[in-house]
């Protein structure tokens, strides 16, 4: 059958399942969005390219599906680029096509060109330049077969208009029914050495004092029904990683909560006098080791990981297994049942880590009515009042840290934030695209003020395209988390940290952009805000949270020190670590 | 590069690679993205049309050479690579490089080049362009042999490299 590539294209993506994709139209890719008004794909128009890419990435990490994102050439493709960059190194599954000038023009420095595939070759996963409209759909299959499989990442896919532009012959192909990946360099082994996994299980029975690291990975390879056998069978402690919140259930008795470098102190001490590491999907990134020659130098290392390049990239591992961390987890269960050996005792362990929860649990000081909102007590009130698989989406600083603290995070998929690449202004666009793949559950965006100037306007998306997302403003005119180190690392120096007490209206802000608004002062008046908030299904919810600007994230690692060097908040100083 | 020590510390890695635009730059980003070294790079086609072949000479300094190649073996493009051992491969490269050499001294390094297997390609009046291909030891002290008579230009191509026939067998 004869068709154009911008037909073609279209029709590649039905193929490949696309059911959404978020975009906005401009002039090289213009004969791609004709054809979508004929197809059951969904278009989201936003308002950024920026939006575009954070809610295709919020859709992949709360459904399991490649997001996607449309955009035109030149700088609707650099727009795109801190989401490309986010998606790479969250490993989150995300096919972006930008258009590009025609063929012809690549290279002359046309009207809105760029070398989209050279800015962004280092922050795919892959990316193409498609020449003839006769490869579109293999690309396209390609595109999704490299984003999905193995460590999943985003690709891009540039696409001349020329190639298609129904008026111009170079667009003409011929539609196949059945098309092939052609990709010699790519290949996923997803199975684990099982001899390896025998000596993993022989390490972690001999272990007096073991831990389950559980990063990202184990989300991406759905496995938290498989890590929660393994935990209960082994009885270990299990700490998750800002990637990984939800992996395993907060609330269950093995769980200690988040590592790193404000995770709570039992999880960070408990890794730190470890003499086992059982670390699945995780990367021993800087923000959980600190300082990486004083990280847990007694533990040994069992490393699980899909990509072997993480295997030895920052701590040799002990034991480097290469797989899917689901299948590895798996394998691990059936040879511990299999096998007759006793693990050691370990009721000395267990009894100082129990010891390290009474004394160091998280705290702040809670406010008084009239006085400034303690962020904390706004995200447990807001965890209080909502059902157990809300889905909560954060931006990046202070209230990222009280939101992965405060919450209890029993249900994988729950938890969707910028880990890696720490972008500002992610929540809001990563809250749509999750609600657009779960419309029935309840999506709530916590934010800070300085985020939300970044990408408040999807907002407006959010009310006209009827996607009722609701938004917690921790609002405390400050740049919180840069505050915070110029109060303990620059004397109290505040040095462009100050944004505004009263500008912008953030109410009136969101009102005019359609949605419901409220402003909270007082403690007293959070739990009513939230109620009200919650009965709204019908358009966006803003409540703008007047907070303490001088409150703190604690516990708190310093940058550069070492684990056991672990801040902890003043009222705690005192207790024998 | 010069030196034994030096010498020692380098990696050669064969690199198979898709025969397709942009490749050579997804390696070259690779290497300055990920702060490895590259002493030297040489890219051909091969008997394959579909198949370039790159031989990086890598400084195993400055990274471990098992992340060199696992981050090299995620770029999709890149099929194949071999991380050839000292004395298991054939390695050879090719040197043009003109000397200053008055009329009086032509014989004396005629004579020393004839000696090492290269040739003459070209004589002017006060200078000689020779060619010398060899394995890169080789053409290091050839190079140093010369210096005292006045390198005017020199070029070397980097090296490249196959493995030995029984290493290609398993």
């Amino acid at each position: 059958m004869k068709t154009d590539g911008g037909q073609a294209l279209i029709k590649s993506l039905e193929r490949e399942g696309v059911e959404v994709m978020f975009g906005l139209p401009g002039g090289a890719i213009l004969p791609v969005y004709d054809p979508i008004i004929d197809s059951k794909i969904r278009h989201i128009l936003v308002r950024h390219e920026q939006g575009a890419g954070h809610m295709a990435e919020g859709y992949a990490q709360a459904t399991g599906k490649p997001g996607v994102a449309m955009v035109t050439s030149g700088p609707a493709a650099t727009n795109i680029v801190t989401p490309l960059c986010d998606a790479y190194l969250d490993s989150i599954p995300m096919v972006v096509i930008t258009g590009q000038v025609p063929t012809a023009a690549i290279g002359t420095d046309a009207f809105q060109e760029c070398d989209t595939t050279g800015i962004t070759a280092s922050i795919t996963k892959h990316n193409f330049l498609v020449t003839e409209a006769q490869d579109i759909p293999r690309v396209i299959r390609e595109a999704f077969h490299i984003a999905t499989t193995g460590r999943p990442g985003p690709v891009l896919v540039d696409i001349p208009k020329d190639i298609v532009d129904p008026t111009n012959p170079r667009s003409s192909l011929e539609w196949e029914d059945e098309v092939e990946i052609d990709l010699p360099g790519y290949k996923v082994d997803t199975s684990v050495d099982e001899d390896a996994i025998k000596k993993a299980v022989d390490l972690i029975q001999q272990a007096e004092k073991p831990i389950l690291y559980i990063g990202g990975g184990v989300l991406k390879s759905r496995a938290a029904e498989a890590l929660l056998e393994l935990a209960e069978l082994t009885q270990i402690h299990v700490v998750t990683t800002l990637m990984a919140r939800g992996a395993f259930p907060d609330s269950h008795e093995l769980c200690l909560g988040m590592p790193g470098m404000h995770g709570n102190f039992t999880a960070v001490t408990a890794m730190q006098e470890s003499d086992l590491l059982i670390t699945l999907g995780a990367r021993f990134d800087d923000r959980v080791t600190g300082k990486l020659d004083e990280f847990a130098v007694t533990a040994k290392i069992i490393h699980v990981d899909i990509d072997p390049a993480e295997l030895g990239k920052v701590r040799r591992p002990d034991i480097p297994i290469q797989g899917d961390c689901r299948v590895a987890i798996e394998t691990m269960v059936k040879v511990l049942r299999e096998s007759n050996s006793e693990a050691t005792d370990r009721s000395a362990w267990k009894s100082r880590i129990s010891g390290w929860q009474e004394r160091f649990p998280l705290v702040y000081e809670s406010s008084n009515p009239g006085q400034a909102l303690k962020p904390q007590f706004v995200i447990e009130k807001l965890r209080d009042a909502t059902p157990g698989d809300t889905i909560v989406a954060s931006g990046v600083g202070q209230h990222q840290m009280w939101a992965s603290q405060y919450w209890t995070f029993d249900h994988p998929y729950t938890w969707i934030n910028s880990g890696g690449l720490g972008t500002m202004g992610f929540s809001i666009p990563a809250a749509i695209g999750a609600k657009v793949g779960h419309p029935e559950k309840m999506v709530w965006a916590v934010d800070g003020d300085g985020c939300f100037q970044m990408t408040a306007q999807e907002l407006v998306t959010a009310r006209v395209e009827n996607i009722p997302i609701k938004v917690a403003l921790l609002n405390n005119s400050y740049l919180g988390m840069v505050r915070q180190w110029q109060d303990m690392f620059y004397d109290e120096r505040h040095s462009e940290v100050f944004l505004s007490k009263e500008i912008p209206d953030y109410k009136g802000w969101a009102e005019s952009m359609g949605c419901f608004a409220l402003r909270v002062d007082d403690p007293d008046e959070v739990e009513e805000a939230i109620a009200q908030a919650n009965e709204i299904e019908d358009r966006p919810v803003v409540i703008d949270f007047r907070t303490a600007a001088e409150e703190k994230v604690y516990p708190m690692v310093a940058a550069g020190t070492g684990n056991s060097d672990v801040i902890v908040p003043p009222s705690q100083e005192n207790e024998i670590r | 590069m010069s030196s034994a020590s030096a010498e020692h510390r380098n990696h050669v890695l064969v690199v198979t690679v898709e025969n397709k635009s942009g490749v050579l730059a997804r390696v070259a980003s690779l290497f300055a993205r990920r702060a490895f070294n590259i002493r030297s790079l040489a890219v051909a086609p091969t008997e394959d049309d579909n198949l370039s072949r790159i031989t990086i000479v890598v400084d195993g300094e400055s990274a471990p050479i098992e992340q060199v190649v696992n981050q090299l073996d995620k770029l999709i493009n890149v099929v194949d690579i071999r991380d050839l051992q000292p004395g298991h491969a054939v390695e050879r490269e090719l040197m043009l490089v003109t000397v200053a050499v008055e009329p009086e001294h032509r014989d004396d390094i005629v004579e020393q080049l004839d000696r090492a297997g290269g040739k003459v390609m070209s004589v002017g009046t006060d200078s000689m362009m020779l060619s010398l291909v060899g394995d890169p030891d080789h053409i290091d002290a050839f190079e140093d042999l010369l210096r005292p008579f006045g390198i005017l230009e020199i070029q070397r191509t980097g090296r490249v490299a196959l493995a030995n026939l029984d290493e290609t067998i398993e």
